[in-house]
């Protein structure tokens, strides 16, 4: 029995910590979403280039992987407003049949990048093995007389928390500065937010910044506890989607609670289901919340229908 | 003398074999005329319904495995898997519609994507029923000569150009196109969106999986890797059409043989054939930013560029 719970509760942990990363990516998505009303399809790809950043400063300068966050971030943001001046902007303005150009033109925009960085650093899998990967707090190092182990891992919990300030960071941005307030303006109500005096192409650009920032930040984070190969960017994306439909369609609130539900399910499907079936589950828990759930896609169409 | 033009072309292609090509230009012509079959099935749905999907690998692979599987656990022909393929596909097009099709544009190419990832990822795990990772090997092929494997897929092409050209040109068709337009308005005229946009799902998937019990027949060998790869079947569908062109019917025609004669060149290519993707990409942009309505579509375009531009007097 004991050794039961043990398991139940080592496996909550480890889902919660997994869902304080996944809650960073999906805070990128549904700030993206929110604002441009389109998902990116290649920002899982931006972390994987977030990650081989980290990973090659790491290789080649010794940078610590938690330190590079301070050098990769801005990189990605710069990376990201660029692509969004340079690619989504002028298509924004192109007309055609279908509305979903901009949706198929980040499909293209992943597909360069994944492909480039085949070419460039080969398909093998690569980590950085930092000296502290394994360390671990034990429970029964603090409570001699314990029923149960539970241990705590050392780049996990840092991991987790980085994630966490991030999120208070990024949350205090959001409500508190001007540029901040701007932005959310512009996702509830573009036009009003122009009449209002806000620059909203200067917002866009800015959002698709931070977005990258923002997974580029948890790229740093995952890779002393992952691995890391260039297509590796489509299973985050795929996690962020299922991440932003959980939490209700680019609500950043949402968000930070779907990535835990999804850290934790994930967690348990792997667990007492089997690993390989991790992705079958979390298409299950997008279904289930279709279903069962529909309160975000009612919120979708209720913006759609009123919202302009 | 536009009228003749299909039949001209369809005779042409008729004949093509007997004058004796290359077993690898067969092939090849095989492929075009395969993915232009997918391309169409694809435009119903992304097209003329406006419902862009990421996940077709799911209805080709779907199509695939019900060929391999008759033959591998019923030891049938696999050519029994296009009949029943349909059946299967219709199933699977109701349940996808019934989950997918509350989803509205992006939601729902992004639903179709999972859609087909969640098929490679059960297609590998159902070891039992799907030989896993191992894939189906189908040991004796129908015909050595590829010649009338081409028969059978120009067959099959021509029967759907004709279906999918009937059923835009009916009811159907208007109410698909006024749904890709405004979906709202649709439903305020009295249009049953869900019920119309799933009847498109289902056209889309079925000659969909026809292809794709074709594709088994002819390769003779599938893997989940390969049926329900994202780049190289969902991806490269959505390419065919954004480059022929979206909702018109030579369009994914067109783009089957540009893309398709693209990969061979570039795959053959020692130095950049690793590249092929980085290049599919960027033509993926650049047909976005400047012909969004592919070759046939924004052909007045291309026209207009190349025509020598008059210089003022």
């Amino acid at each position: 029995m004991a050794a039961q719970v043990e398991l139940f509760l080592q496996t909550l942990i480890a889902g919660f910590l997994l869902g304080g990363l996944y809650a960073l990516i999906g805070l990128g998505m549904a700030l993206i979403m929110g604002v441009m009303r389109i998902i990116n399809l290649a920002h899982g790809d931006l972390m994987m280039v977030a990650m081989y950043l980290a990973y090659w400063l790491f290789t080649l300068l010794g940078v610590d992987p938690y330190i590079s966050v301070f050098v990769v971030v801005p990189l990605l943001f710069l990376f990201g407003c660029a692509l969004q001046k340079f690619l989504i902007t002028p298509v924004m303005k192109v007309e055609s049949i279908l509305p979903h150009n901009q949706v198929i033109l980040t499909v293209g925009m992943a597909m360069v990048l994944s492909n480039l960085a085949t070419v460039f650093f080969t398909g093998n899998y690569r980590s950085t093995p930092v000296n502290y990967a394994s360390n671990a707090w034990y429970l029964t190092d603090y409570w001699k007389n314990a029923p149960i182990e539970l241990s705590l891992s050392m780049p996990w919990s840092l991991s987790f928390l980085c994630a966490f300030i991030i999120t208070v960071a990024l949350w205090f941005f959001l409500t508190k500065t001007d540029t901040g307030k701007s932005i959310r303006a512009t996702a509830q109500d573009i036009d009003a937010a122009t009449l209002m005096g806000v620059n909203t192409n200067r917002m866009r650009m800015l959002t698709f910044g931070i977005g990258s920032a923002l997974v580029a930040c948890a790229g740093c984070l995952f890779i002393p506890i992952y691995y890391l190969y260039p297509a590796l960017g489509k299973q985050f994306t795929n996690i962020g989607f299922v991440i932003t439909v959980l939490g209700g369609m680019g609500s950043t609130e949402g968000a930070i609670i779907g990535g835990m539900i999804l850290g934790i399910f994930e967690s348990m499907t792997a667990t007492y289901v089997g690993m390989g079936w991790a992705p079958l589950g979390r298409f299950a828990i997008f279904v289930a919340a279709l279903v069962f759930v529909p309160g975000g896609v009612a919120s979708l169409i209720r913006r759609k229908r009123f919202g302009k | 003398m536009k009228r003749y033009w299909p039949y001209l072309a369809l005779i042409l292609l008729a004949i093509l074999p007997l004058v004796g090509i290359s077993s690898y230009t067969m092939h090849v012509l095989i492929l075009v005329i395969m993915w232009s079959i997918i391309g169409m099935a694809w435009n119903v749905l992304g097209g003329f319904c406006g419902q862009v999907s990421f996940g077709h690998a799911a209805f080709f692979g779907v199509g695939a495995y019900t060929a391999g599987i008759l033959y591998h656990h019923l030891g049938i022909s696999a050519w029994w898997g296009m009949p029943a393929c349909v059946v299967v596909l219709i199933a699977v097009s109701l349940i996808v519609g019934y989950i997918c099709l509350r989803l509205r544009g992006a939601y729902f190419a992004l639903a179709t994507l999972a859609l087909g990832e969640v098929c490679r990822v059960a297609a590998e795990n159902m070891v039992w029923f799907t030989q896993g990772n191992l894939g189906i090997l189908i040991k004796e092929r129908t015909w050595v000569g590829k010649t009338w494997y081409y028969y059978v897929i120009l067959l099959i092409a021509v029967g759907s150009y004709i279906f999918i050209k009937r059923v835009i040109a009916s009811k159907w068709g208007y109410y698909f196109v006024a749904i890709r337009e405004d979906q709202d308005a649709a439903e305020s005229l009295g249009i049953d969106t869900t019920f119309y946009k799933t009847i498109a799902l289902c056209i889309s998937g079925v000659l969909t999986g026809i292809a794709g019990a074709f594709y088994m027949n002819y390769m003779g060998y599938i893997d989940p890797g390969i049926v329900f790869s994202l780049s190289d079947i969902s991806i490269l569908t959505v390419m065919v059409v954004m480059v022929g062109g979206v909702a018109t019917f030579g369009g994914p025609t067109m783009g089957a043989l540009i893309m398709v004669f693209l990969a061979e060149i570039v795959r053959s290519t020692p130095k950049i054939g690793a590249a092929h993707q980085t290049i599919f990409g960027i033509l993926l942009i650049l047909i976005i930013i400047f012909l969004p309505n592919g070759v046939v579509g924004d052909f007045r375009k291309i026209v207009k560029f190349f025509k020598p531009k008059r210089t003022r007097a």
